[in-house]
């Protein structure tokens, strides 16, 4: 029969489908915790090595505040700042900026800024940049992006905020030019951002900084 | 069809038409991959996973799927195996995953796997099946761990970089700098030191294969023993 000779295929390819999407749903069910896990884990991680474990007393992950898309940090959509506490005071604050002029596209930074305008620590958290080139600026392969812990807008004057080849402060890498602009560029913003919006950031009892466009 | 010897099998592999330098397939994660060790290993080890997977469950089902549907339903169990492995390197290797990013899921395109799903394990016991999975999944990842190998070592004058990734903080110290003064290499770790290592690879293989095709054919020659050859 032609039908029989059609349905046969028909609802074991449809049998096939069922099991397949009920294995990748028990095994999504069964790693969704553990990833979650491991998510926060890395992240946190990194959020230590700008603001040290000892520095703060608090849980950086859910003491967070919204930062609306802004075009100093570079962001199109919101995202979450991590205050640190002692004492109940919040000491700094750790936050994405993002590049947009890197070499090969955007390149997103996590800032970290303490309560005093100082640049705490910086780290690249995702780029495109040329491998064995723009690449150093992750801290695994040089330690360049550390030169700008303790940077502050004062120090050096924000006219100095450039890289050396541009008549700045800062040294650029070797063969590539336009990566460490981009990302002085980028965190000179950081830290205009944060001194525009330095009251909303450290009220301990906000959640949200109010949009606002300058 | 007649039975295929383990031997004849693990030696197809591994060798005689290895997935990377036999039959070409699945270039674009070997070379986009390649460029440490570690990465090497990782992505050939996912690779081998799926298809241990998907060779094993093609083949059990090999009678029951009509020819008309097959391809949908290799594709259909390929796709899933590569998920499950994807969620679960996600899970326990989460920095290895962040690393191997859009490759991991890439593996379903990997031709190889659906390459050896219609052309062996849907024709063969589960044994051979199994045992093909294996065999092609570690030459793929042998012909990536050279290519990682070279590529690291030239490129960036290290080997065993962001061994920690997978095995823990301790194996930090595993990573091995012979030349402190050397400078790199940038060729060698973008994507044209990739196919030009591959080429050379090849070039190798071939160079070996027509040697040891001389030996044989000098060999009945010299000896009046028959020779035993798989």
């Amino acid at each position: 029969m032609m039908l029989r000779a059609l349905l046969r295929p028909t609802w074991l390819l449809g049998l096939f489908a069922v099991v397949a999407t009920g294995l990748l749903a028990f095994t999504y069910e069964n790693t969704r915790e553990q990833i979650a896990q491991s998510e926060r884990n890395a992240l946190l991680r990194r959020l230590n090595e700008l603001i040290p474990e000892a520095q703060h007393e608090n849980d950086l992950l859910t003491d967070t505040i919204e930062i609306p898309a802004n075009d100093l940090l570079g962001t199109t959509a919101t995202t979450t700042g991590y205050r640190a506490r002692r004492a109940g005071r919040i000491e700094a604050i750790a936050f994405t900026a993002v590049a947009p002029d890197g070499y090969n596209g955007a390149i997103r930074l996590l800032v970290a800024i303490e309560r005093d305008g100082r640049v705490a620590g910086v780290r690249v958290v995702s780029h495109r940049e040329t491998p064995g080139l723009g690449d150093a600026i992750e801290i695994e392969r040089s330690p360049w992006i550390s030169g700008f812990d303790g940077r502050s807008l004062s120090a050096p004057n924000p006219t100095r905020w450039r890289v050396r080849k541009d008549g700045g402060d800062f040294e650029q890498l070797t063969g590539a030019t336009i990566t460490p602009r981009a990302i002085v560029k980028a965190i000179k913003n950081s830290l205009q951002f944060f001194a525009m919006h330095r009251d909303t950031l450290l009220n301990t009892g906000t959640t949200t900084v109010s949009q606002n466009h300058e | 069809m007649s039975e295929v010897s383990y031997r004849r099998i693990a030696r197809d592999g591994f060798w005689d038409n290895n997935p990377a330098l036999a039959q070409l397939l699945g270039l674009c994660p070997l070379l986009a991959v390649s460029g440490t060790i570690v990465n090497a290993v990782s992505l050939g080890l996912a690779t081998t996973l799926v298809l241990i997977g998907s060779n094993v469950t093609v083949s059990l089902i090999r009678n029951a799927v009509p020819k008309e549907i097959r391809i949908p339903v290799f594709v259909l169990v390929i796709a899933a195996f590569v998920t499950i492995v994807e969620l679960l390197m996600h899970a326990y290797l989460y920095d290895l995953y962040k690393i191997l990013g859009i490759f991991v899921p890439l593996i379903v395109t990997n031709c190889a796997i659906i390459g050896r799903a219609e052309a062996f394990a849907s024709k063969q016991r589960v044994d051979r099946a199994l045992l093909d999975g294996l065999t092609m999944g570690l030459g793929f990842t042998c012909a990536l761990v050279v290519l990682g190998t070279l590529r690291e070592f030239i490129g960036f004058g290290t080997l065993f970089a962001n061994t920690h990734l997978v095995l823990g903080e301790w194996a930090r110290e595993l990573t091995l700098t012979p030349f402190p003064d050397y400078r790199g290499f940038l060729l060698a770790v973008l994507p044209p030191g990739a196919f030009i290592g591959l080429g050379l690879l090849i070039a190798l293989k071939n160079v070996i294969d027509r040697r040891l095709e001389q030996r044989r054919a000098a060999l009945p020659a010299a000896t009046a023993a028959p020779v035993t050859e798989s």
